[in-house]
């Protein structure tokens, strides 16, 4: 504190006795209004930790009784009110009926966006782009159940091999090493014909003796000529798309202990006309039929 | 190190100072002359826009808005006159503000704070609220006595016809600043019938309050605390721009109009009549926000006395200096008055700092000009998707897919183009749910001032081997076969 309060000689104004560099700063008072201004704020806060949450404790409120959680069910049902109409709609007729009519379209192409990057797009990707390792792409021209649709619109609804349904999409491929059907050396051979359908350079004798071992055991659900069975889930073989891989290894692997990748129902847990809105989606991914 | 150094000034010694100090209340004095005439013409062009320009009507045909100047937020367009803009034509209001900046920079250093003293909403509004206030209250020393008397009945009904006139005022302008956003009349009647909406209402409250509280209350206050303009105007002025300043070689010693003194008779009328409260005679200040009234205050004096105007003037430092030097160890008189008038020269307008602000004043319109000639009424744009990079497909091709959003910032008939690819021969395009030309080309269809979104696919077949990132260019062509946008993308595939 200092006790002599230094004068500026020119503005005849009290300094704070800081100096820098030969500067001196003026003690120029501040407005009493702006001090009340400030004391008004701190009420303001005062009100304000009363009246709302303002304390992270467990069960505060404040007077109020308001919280944002609390706001949240208000909200949420007035969006479910006026999304309510639409969604009857969409309810009532097929994914195919609101592809044909541009409101129900642009509505489910926006709602199915977020319902697939909500419950899809952990294992099929963003953009349904797929993932190696059994999670198929959903944006190119291969399908293993199908890609109307109806057979989009069934999947969504019973999953693959989800143990929801005997009737549909619960078909599993035998492990033919395991179960002792082929000796390790017939997978092999059967492998080398396999990676032949799609015009892969190997061992001619070795496909020779594969080509009996397919018509005997793979043909009947993945053609004569590798060419899948949807009603099956059987893939193509003889393209340019391994959903676990087109390596040699691979398929040896897929022939040896089966492959048998799971998609959960969506039956029940989503509501059908979200079904619908994400069919709708998966089917503008480019690869619908 | 404790002892006091010999150069320090003299310390006095008072307990601490109040760190807060009270608002002395400023009561200016009523004034006539040159410059209250131009500021009282300023403010009633400016307020007459201000509340007038919402109600013009500018025709743009059925279904648009037909005010001529409307900020329409909620369908994110802003018209002015033929001018309508989208929101991402934003940078013709920066560059609108970007020339009223260096604008208010170039006019600064020539004249001083014109902006200030005669323009600036708080200076306009406030002498509008002053007015009223003097013709309620009274002039200043009516005032000073009203204040400073009983608060009687004439004391309420004086005090509450004012407050009630200055929320008139104040509701008028809170009204006027909403119309700027919505269409005047109907929000106009939606005001006063109550059924406007809450934000409406809020606003409207809020630009009150502001007008309010600001002209009526804050008045000076405002430029002395919360506006920094004033903090860095010493870098727009120099020794060559005008200010209103005390001609103190001319004036001083102040005193008996007497030939031992100047001319300054040390009335007080430049202090009586400033809206900031200062003395002028003390030299340039913060607080002067040039408004040139104590220059009339002062010119009355001096005519009344039978002396030349111009004791307080608009005059530049550099001259302001050459007087003083001129006239050293004079005597007050009519040969000092003289020699130092005599010393003064034509204000420097072309100096490096007024070139440069022309210039850039000069380059930014030429940039707007250049970007309103060429702004596209049509606008394509290309989003290749991110997720998935790119589709293999079973025969061994790749396929990308590109979200195309077409934007129409013209009214009327909707155009039919044909989408083309140009890229490496053999890709496929195809768009999904766009019909066909006769040549087999997609057609994409504009919404009138809208957008339309396309969703594109483009495939390269199993005998095209491109790279990993191929450019590719799409373009937009009329019946005519003339292209009217093109935008440039990329096609990706696997690393080969």
């Amino acid at each position: 504190m200092p006790t002599k309060i230094e004068k500026d000689s020119i503005t005849g104004q009290e300094t704070t006795g800081h100096e820098w560099d030969g500067l001196k700063e003026l003690n120029t008072p501040l407005p009493k209004w702006w001090l009340y201004t400030f004391y008004a704020t701190i009420v303001f806060a005062a009100v304000w930790v009363v009246l709302y949450p303002a304390i992270p404790v467990q069960g505060w409120t404040g007077l109020t009784g308001w919280t944002a959680r609390g706001a949240l069910p208000a909200q949420m049902d007035a969006e479910r009110a006026r999304q309510a109409p639409m969604l009857a709609r969409l309810r009532e007729v097929s994914a195919e009926q609101i592809a044909a009519d541009p409101e129900l379209r642009g509505f489910a192409l926006a709602g199915g966006r977020v319902g697939f990057a909500n419950n899809c797009a952990g294992c099929h990707g963003a953009g349904g782009q797929g993932a190696t390792g059994g999670f198929p792409s959903l944006a190119d021209d291969d399908w293993l159940w199908g890609g109307s649709f109806e057979a989009i619109h069934t999947t969504i609804s019973h999953g693959v091999r989800a143990g929801e349904s005997d009737e549909e999409r619960g078909i599993a491929m035998p492990a033919f090493l395991t179960t002792g059907m082929l000796t390790q050396a017939q997978v092999n051979d059967t492998a080398d014909f396999v990676l032949s359908l799609s015009g892969r350079n190997v061992e001619p004798a070795a496909v020779e003796r594969g080509r009996e071992l397919y018509a005997e055991n793979c043909a009947s659900c993945h053609g004569d000529g590798g060419e899948g069975n949807r009603d099956m889930g059987a893939p193509r073989l003889n393209d340019q798309i391994w959903l676990y891989g087109g390596d040699r290894a691979s398929v040896v692997r897929s022939i040896a202990y089966s492959r048998a990748g799971v998609m959960p129902a969506w039956r029940g847990r989503l509501d059908p006309a979200m079904i619908n809105m994400i069919t709708v989606y998966v089917h503008a991914l480019g690869g619908g039929e | 190190m404790n002892q006091i150094a010999p150069d320090r000034p003299k310390v006095d010694q008072k307990p601490e100072p109040s760190l807060y100090a009270s608002h002395q209340k400023v009561q200016p004095r009523a004034v006539k002359g040159r410059v209250r005439n131009i500021k009282w013409a300023v403010l009633v062009v400016l307020l007459a826009l201000y509340y007038v320009v919402p109600w013009f009507r500018w025709d743009r045909g059925p279904g648009v808005p037909d005010q001529a100047v409307l900020v329409d937020i909620g369908h994110a367009r802003l018209f002015f006159l033929w001018i309508e803009l989208w929101p991402q034509e934003v940078y013709f209001l920066t560059g609108a503000l970007v020339l009223g900046a260096i604008g208010l920079f170039a006019v600064t250093s020539l004249y001083g704070r014109l902006w200030c003293g005669f323009t600036c909403p708080q200076t306009v509004w406030t002498d509008l609220f002053m007015w009223v206030e003097r013709r309620i209250e009274g002039d200043r020393n009516a005032r000073i006595k009203l204040d400073q008397g009983a608060k009687d009945g004439r004391w309420w009904k004086l005090k509450l016809s004012k407050h009630a006139a200055w929320l008139g005022i104040a509701m008028a302008t809170g009204g006027a600043w909403i119309m700027y956003f919505n269409d005047a009349p109907t929000v106009t009647w939606a005001l006063l019938t109550g059924q406007a909406s809450a934000t409406v209402y809020g606003f409207f409250a809020l630009f009150t309050a502001t007008t309010y509280v600001l002209a009526g209350a804050a008045r000076e206050q405002v430029c002395t605390y919360m506006c920094p303009w004033p903090r860095f105007q010493g870098a727009m002025l120099d020794d060559n721009s005008l200010v209103v300043t005390y001609r103190d070689w001319r004036g001083e010693p102040r005193g008996k109009p007497d030939a031992a003194h100047g001319d300054c008779v040390d009335c007080k009328a430049c202090v009586h009549v400033c809206p900031t409260g200062i003395d002028i005679r003390d030299g340039q200040q913060l607080e002067c926000i040039g408004c040139g009234l104590c220059v009339d205050a002062c010119d009355d004096v001096m005519a009344k006395l039978g002396r030349d105007k111009g004791l307080v003037a608009f005059e530049t430092l550099k001259n302001l200096a050459a007087s003083q030097a001129a006239v050293a160890g004079m005597p007050p008189g009519p040969a000092r008055n003289a020699a130092g008038m005599a010393a003064r020269v034509p204000q420097k307008k072309i100096r490096p700092r007024t070139l440069i602000y022309s210039g850039v004043i000069l380059g930014v319109v030429a940039l707007m000009l250049g970007a309103w000639m060429l702004r596209a009424t049509l606008t394509l744009s290309v989003e290749r998707d991110r997720a998935p990079l790119f589709v293999q497909l079973s025969d061994g091709g790749i396929r990308n897919g590109y979200t195309l959003k077409l934007a129409n910032k013209t009214r009327g008939e909707d155009l039919h183009l044909a989408l083309v690819l140009d890229g490496p021969q053999g890709l496929l395009l195809t768009v999904q749910d766009a019909g066909e030309d006769a040549a087999g080309r997609p057609i994409l269809t504009t919404r009138d001032d809208g957008i339309t979104q396309w969703r594109a696919l483009v495939t390269a077949p199993p005998g095209l081997r491109l790279g990993d990132n191929t450019p590719v260019t799409f373009r937009l062509v009329d019946g005519s076969g003339r292209t009217l946008v093109t935008q440039r993308s990329a096609f990706m595939g696997p690393r080969r």
